[in-house]
């Protein structure tokens, strides 16, 4: 038997997406290798979302190439997986929504099960497993999406804003599973609001501003020296939107002219 | 009045003595629908997820043309089919002209249009929710389509009550095509036509009572599985 083709890296080159007559990922270049866990933060409207959801192959760009290690379109789908920031339950229970995957990849009914009660007790969800996943709260929802992340052992696991909206306590939890499926070996890429939670998580930052990747460094040195001085204003809490005026804008169009 | 009241008292004459010939219609309508809804349903449920679910060319006409097919006449299906089956017709061979078979033949294309329409409604407000969840669990097209149909169950209900109240409501089409013929074709609505023009107005408002009762019968239990249903699942 060959053995099984590694899903990264994923390449981004010159990658732009439009809707709505409006360009809102412009020019992407940038390369994912195995390992490193990657956070991207940026304002409200930036294009984390959009920009997740193109690496995952859910919106085609309009140009340019987003490419896996592993160019199979099933294969290299059946070794991801994204957890959204509102995770959809299929309307049966708790287990099924777990079993659901497994089976579309084929895996055999005896090791579903397995997979499955190791996923709900992993989460904490044992007690819940014959509940009808649609009345779970919204924690316990997002618990359930990691824990259905964790079952299908993915290469590459992206996650959007995972623990927006939920407590301290389930975000410590929501957390330490995202660190168990980092150390199954799944390479984390994510987004979120939290700077505090991308210090904990984040091995390297990616920061993206008006559909642009602006700067992408080592946490540690992106929280201590941005280069960018807007990643610099993000960090400080001074980017807000009505500073945003044209002096900004004009000193940005500068810095891509400098490029 | 008196009319009304001797109907009733027909009526219930007739089913507590548990007249054979009552038993016979009934028993037959009830056939005949549920037959014609459960393999309209085999036909339509899938149709109109597939509708709702790929892009193709002349996807919105035929969502239209569902839409449009909805209030098909039963007179005309009935027509249609007479036509096919009849000696004559390219499926005179079978002999089915004045069976059974003919009347189901003839309802299923009643109601496909119903349920198809709209189930490709439900699935694809279904769809604008799980699509991108779907998709990133693996669930290509194809694969979605039993996955929203078992998702929208409880919506559906409605899609396949909506095909049973017009199978077993319908006349036209059953006339034509089955003839009502004692023992063999005769079913409820087309005894009423019957005893109406025979002027044996008690029968037929007996028969129509009937009629109402199961109907409402059948709505009410399904609508209370649904909800018992549905509130466990929300
Ligand atoms: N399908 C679409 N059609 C039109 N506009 C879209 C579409 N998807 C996203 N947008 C727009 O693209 C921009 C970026 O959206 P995106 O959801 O990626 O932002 P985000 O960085 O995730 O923001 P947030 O932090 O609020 O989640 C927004 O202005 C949004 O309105
Ligand atoms: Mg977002």
């Amino acid at each position: 038997m060959n053995e099984p083709l590694p899903l990264l890296p994923l390449t981004l080159k010159d990658v732009s997406f439009e809707a709505g007559g409006k360009r809102l990922i412009k020019d992407l270049n940038c390369c994912f290798e195995a390992g490193p866990r990657t956070v991207i933060i940026g304002p409200n409207g930036a294009g984390k979302s959009l920009f997740l959801k193109l690496c995952h192959g859910l919106v085609p760009p309009l140009e340019g190439q987003i490419t896996w290690n592993d160019s199979n379109e099933i294969s290299s789908r059946f070794k991801q997986a994204m957890v959204f920031q509102r995770p959809i339950m299929l309307r049966r229970s708790v287990s099924a929504n777990i079993h659901y995957p497994l089976k579309l990849r084929g895996i055999l009914k005896r090791d579903r099960i397995s997979l499955t009660e190791e996923a709900l007790s992993r989460a904490g969800l044992g007690r819940l497993r014959e509940h009808p996943a649609r009345v779970l709260s919204v924690g316990e929802q997002q618990k359930l999406a990691l824990a259905r992340a964790w079952a299908l052992k993915p290469q590459v696991l992206f996650l959007d804003e995972p623990t927006a909206s939920l407590d301290p306590a389930a975000t410590h939890a929501v957390e330490e599973l995202i660190d168990a499926i980092h150390k199954q070996g799944a390479k984390v890429i994510m987004t979120t609001h939290d700077l505090s939670q991308a210090k904990r998580i984040a091995d390297e930052i990616l920061f993206l501003f008006r559909g642009r990747l602006l700067e992408r460094a080592p946490v540690e040195r992106f929280f201590r020296q941005p280069e960018n001085d807007l990643a610099q204003a993000f960090v400080k809490g001074e980017l807000l939107w009505w500073r945003l005026g044209k002096a900004n804008r004009k000193n940005q169009r500068k810095r891509d002219g400098d490029k | 009045m008196d009319d009304f009241g001797e109907a009733i008292g027909a009526a219930f004459h007739l089913l507590f003595t548990l007249d054979d010939q009552l038993m016979e219609i009934v028993g037959l309508s009830l056939q005949v629908s549920l037959i014609a809804v459960l393999i309209a349903c085999l036909i339509g449920l899938p149709l109109g997820a597939a509708i709702a679910l790929f892009r193709f060319p002349g996807r919105k006409f035929f969502a239209i043309l569902l839409n449009a097919l909805m209030g098909l006449p039963p007179v005309v299906v009935g027509l249609i089919v007479y036509l096919a089956l009849s000696r004559s017709g390219p499926f005179g061979v079978f002999g089915l002209l004045y069976t059974p078979a003919a009347m189901i033949i003839a309802q299923v294309i009643l109601i496909v249009p119903i349920i198809a329409a709209l189930t490709r409604q439900v699935i694809e407000d279904l769809w604008l929710e799980y699509e991108d969840q779907l998709r990133s669990l693996g669930a290509n097209s194809t694969r979605a389509i039993p996955t929203l149909l078992w998702d929208g169950r409880f919506s559906l209900i409605t899609a396949v009550l909506a095909g049973f109240g017009r199978a077993s409501a319908e006349v036209g089409a059953v006339m034509i095509v089955g003839g009502n013929i004692d023992h063999v074709t005769r079913v409820m609505t087309t005894a009423i036509a019957l005893e109406v023009s025979k002027g044996d107005l008690a029968l037929a408002l007996g028969l129509g009572i009937i009629l109402l009762c199961l109907s409402l019968t059948v709505n009410g239990a399904v609508y209370a599985i649904k909800e018992t249903a549905q509130r466990r699942h929300a």
